[in-house]
């Protein structure tokens, strides 16, 4: 992988990203519920759970896009309200795509990497495109690509800064095999570069390809964190069907 | 509820009970004799109807600024209130509008901008009913944006009705500043305190009901 | 929109952040062309609307032709807000620019450029318009009426920008913002309409536009900063 670009003298670096006893409600609805997790350069962890377990949440609090209602989340030293500085060394590939449709592809990556400060825009859009296998459409609006080209369009977006944290939310929706294996390999590329990584999915079998640790949520609450279990699904089944008191450490 | 609610509660009820008395001994105006004695609860609800929407606009302002979930409750609490003291001035302006030149309103500078300024309080409490959740941020920021028009509503809307002849001439009506205002000001005042009060722990026990859920289900 | 910069942007991170979202904003806009060619259509319909309801033997009421100029502005900027905003809401799109390392303010600052430029090249049509259709020599004093009409649009626009991107999540959205908006920007229409009024009688007094010019900056002025400051508060969750 070519090296990330060259980064604003301002932006922070950590190598850590801790999430200490954070919980989050809307109102009355309880969305996160004394969550911990350390996530450590190098690493790829995944956040597992059904539909509703807070995995979006959890990623808008890490994106710091959503304040936790209680307890902290630290970057290396740095809190979360570091602002600017922070936002720089975080990319985000979420649920929606974060693409603007009348735009073409090349267009919409220059404008994220020139929101991004990234050196040369027009170069690192080019070297993206190349990446992600799109030179030949890169003029066209991103309304006339399918899901998986969008899908791809989108993470190099989310990573065209070359950012130390990586989150993604859902990353395999509607991507094919052939896609969703390209993925796989690019999020262990990133990996190796050293970046931290985090996926919120509930696609498992990807996930066994993919994830070195990972964090079990149900209804919002940590339900077990542990380093890849060799049968993932069984022991997210298991999991998921415990009560909250027999969790596993 | 504190201890002082149910005295000053019984306190202000009384003045409000002994006030009509008190009014009605008050020498008549020369020009409108029995009339103008509406100005006895009118002058002291404006007053309350320009007191809230400050306390409405700094207190969102401080939300804002500090984000302390008490500010919120303060600014929508007055928001109510600027919405209750406006109508209650709204009514009983044109009444005596009414009696004194036969017309139920009159486009002069104070009325017209009291009556958008009741809107805008009005806006905030649609915004904070039906905006959903985050409407708190976004009705502070309303309520900052009002808060500062103030000026520029009356100005605007003064200039506007030099450029038209006006149709009635509105006095500045001499209004016996003695014992009877200033008693009803107090009483007004009281009300203000007391519905804030009231209004705020309200509040505060749903904040600590929406907790108690949510600790609930830890 | 890609060949002609080259090299890392020069100019402060403000600055350059509100040209890129104001370029982009324009770019997707003219490409489209939906907000543009519906809002001046609709407002030349309200100006048709107003005629038909106001015009009596075939002469608009003293000061008609301004007022209804203005209203029609009125409902079209509240209309190209609401659908401005409603495109990034779709991808989310609004998220990704709050995620982007630039101050908050430029994004605030970029749109609203957005908005003001769109809405001056409606106004371009409907004053020739309103010009013809009413017979009103709107156009005897163009600076003076390109002033009151670019002060009166900013001020529409600066807080109309901030109550539609503050509105981006809110439930009854597209209800909301006129609720808000209206009252807020009353002295704004009321200089606005005043202002116009005046350029449109027989003897002008200039005193009185510049008063009514001088109120409309005024009011640009302090609430564009105010926008400026809360906008951060706001957007942040």
């Amino acid at each position: 992988m070519s090296q990330p670009p060259h980064q604003p003298a301002s932006a922070l670096d950590f190598s850590v990203v801790a999430v200490d006893e954070v919980s989050r409600s809307f109102g009355r609805r309880r969305a996160l519920s004394r969550v911990s997790l350390r996530a450590s350069q190098g690493e790829i962890l995944g956040v597992l759970g059904p539909n509703g377990a807070g995995k979006s949440t959890l990623i808008a609090i890490l994106a710091t896009l959503l304040r936790p209602t209680t307890g902290q989340v630290r970057y290396g030293d740095a809190a979360a309200s570091e602002g600017a500085g922070l936002r720089a060394r975080i990319g985000v590939l979420g649920h929606d795509l974060f693409l603007y449709p009348e735009l073409t592809a090349r267009e919409n990556l220059e404008f994220f990497a020139g929101l991004h400060a990234v050196g040369d825009p027009v170069a690192a859009a080019d070297a993206a495109l190349s990446r992600a296998g799109l030179g030949a459409r890169a003029d066209d609006p991103v309304s006339s690509f399918s899901r998986g080209m969008r899908q791809r369009v989108a993470l190099e977006r989310a990573l065209i800064h070359g950012p130390r944290l990586v989150l993604l939310d859902e990353p395999f929706t509607g991507l094919d095999d052939a896609s969703a294996s390209a993925l796989v390999a690019r999020l262990r590329q990133l990996r190796d570069a050293g970046a931290i990584v985090v996926v919120a999915t509930h696609d498992l079998e990807l996930a066994e390809q993919l994830l070195d640790h990972t964090l079990f949520l149900r209804d919002g609450r940590p339900a077990a964190s542990m380093p890849r279990p060799d049968r993932l699904r069984a022991v997210y089944q298991d999991v998921m069907r415990q009560r909250p008191d027999e969790a596993q450490p | 509820m504190p201890k002082w609610f149910t005295p000053a509660a019984i306190l202000c009820g009384l003045m409000f009970v002994v006030s009509p008395v008190l009014i009605a001994r008050a020498p008549d105006e020369s020009s409108m004799g029995m009339v103008y004695k509406i100005y006895y609860y009118h002058m002291p609800s404006a007053w309350m109807f320009l007191l809230a929407p400050l306390v409405c606009g700094i207190s969102s302002a401080l939300y804002l600024a500090r984000g302390r979930p008490g500010d919120d409750r303060r600014a929508w609490a007055a928001a109510e209130l600027t919405v209750l003291f406006g109508a209650l001035t709204l009514i009983t302006g044109p009444l005596w509008a009414r009696r004194a030149w036969g017309t139920w309103w009159v486009w002069d500078a104070r009325l017209t901008s009291s009556l958008v300024g009741w809107m805008i309080g009005w806006a905030y409490l649609i915004l904070r009913r039906y905006g959903g959740p985050g409407s708190d941020k976004l009705a502070a920021g309303v309520a900052l944006f009002g808060a500062v028009n103030v000026p520029f509503i009356y100005i605007s809307v003064n200039y506007w009705r030099t450029i038209h002849p006006p149709t009635t001439v509105v006095p500045r009506l001499p209004v016996e500043m003695g014992l009877p205002l200033w008693f009803c000001v107090f009483a007004f005042l009281l009300l203000f305190i007391l519905l804030m009060t009231m209004r705020l722990r309200l509040e505060a026990a749903r904040t600590r009901l929406d907790a108690l859920y949510v600790a609930l289900d830890e | 929109m890609s060949t002609e910069r080259r090299g890392h942007a020069a100019g402060s991170p403000f600055a350059r952040s509100v040209w890129l979202v104001l370029r982009k904003d324009l770019t997707v806009e003219v490409r489209s062309g939906e907000i543009a060619y519906t809002t001046l259509f609709f407002a030349a319909s309200c100006v048709l609307i107003f005629a038909f309801a106001l015009v009596k033997e075939g002469r608009a009421p003293e000061g008609g032709a301004a007022g209804i100029l203005w209203i029609a502005i009125l409902f079209a900027a509240t209309l190209a807000l609401g659908r401005g905003f409603e495109r990034e809401r779709q991808s989310e799109t609004l998220r990704a620019l709050l995620l982007a390392p630039v101050p908050r303010p430029a994004i605030y600052v970029g749109k609203l450029l957005g908005i003001v430029a769109l809405l001056v090249a409606i106004e371009a049509v409907l004053l020739p318009l309103v010009a013809f259709l009413f017979t009103a020599r709107l156009f005897a004093h163009p600076f003076w009426l390109a002033g009151i009409v670019l002060t009166c649009t900013v001020g529409l626009a600066s807080v109309g920008t901030l109550f539609a991107a503050m509105l981006v999540r809110a439930r009854s959205r597209d209800m909301l913002l006129p609720v808000l908006l209206y009252p807020i920007v009353v002295p704004v229409i009321i200089a606005g309409v005043q202002g116009t009024a005046a350029l449109l009688q027989p003897t002008v007094e200039i005193a009185l536009v510049r008063f009514w010019l001088l109120l409309l900056v005024t009011f640009d002025v302090v609430f564009v900063v105010l926008a400026l400051w809360t906008f951060e508060a706001v957007m942040s969750d």
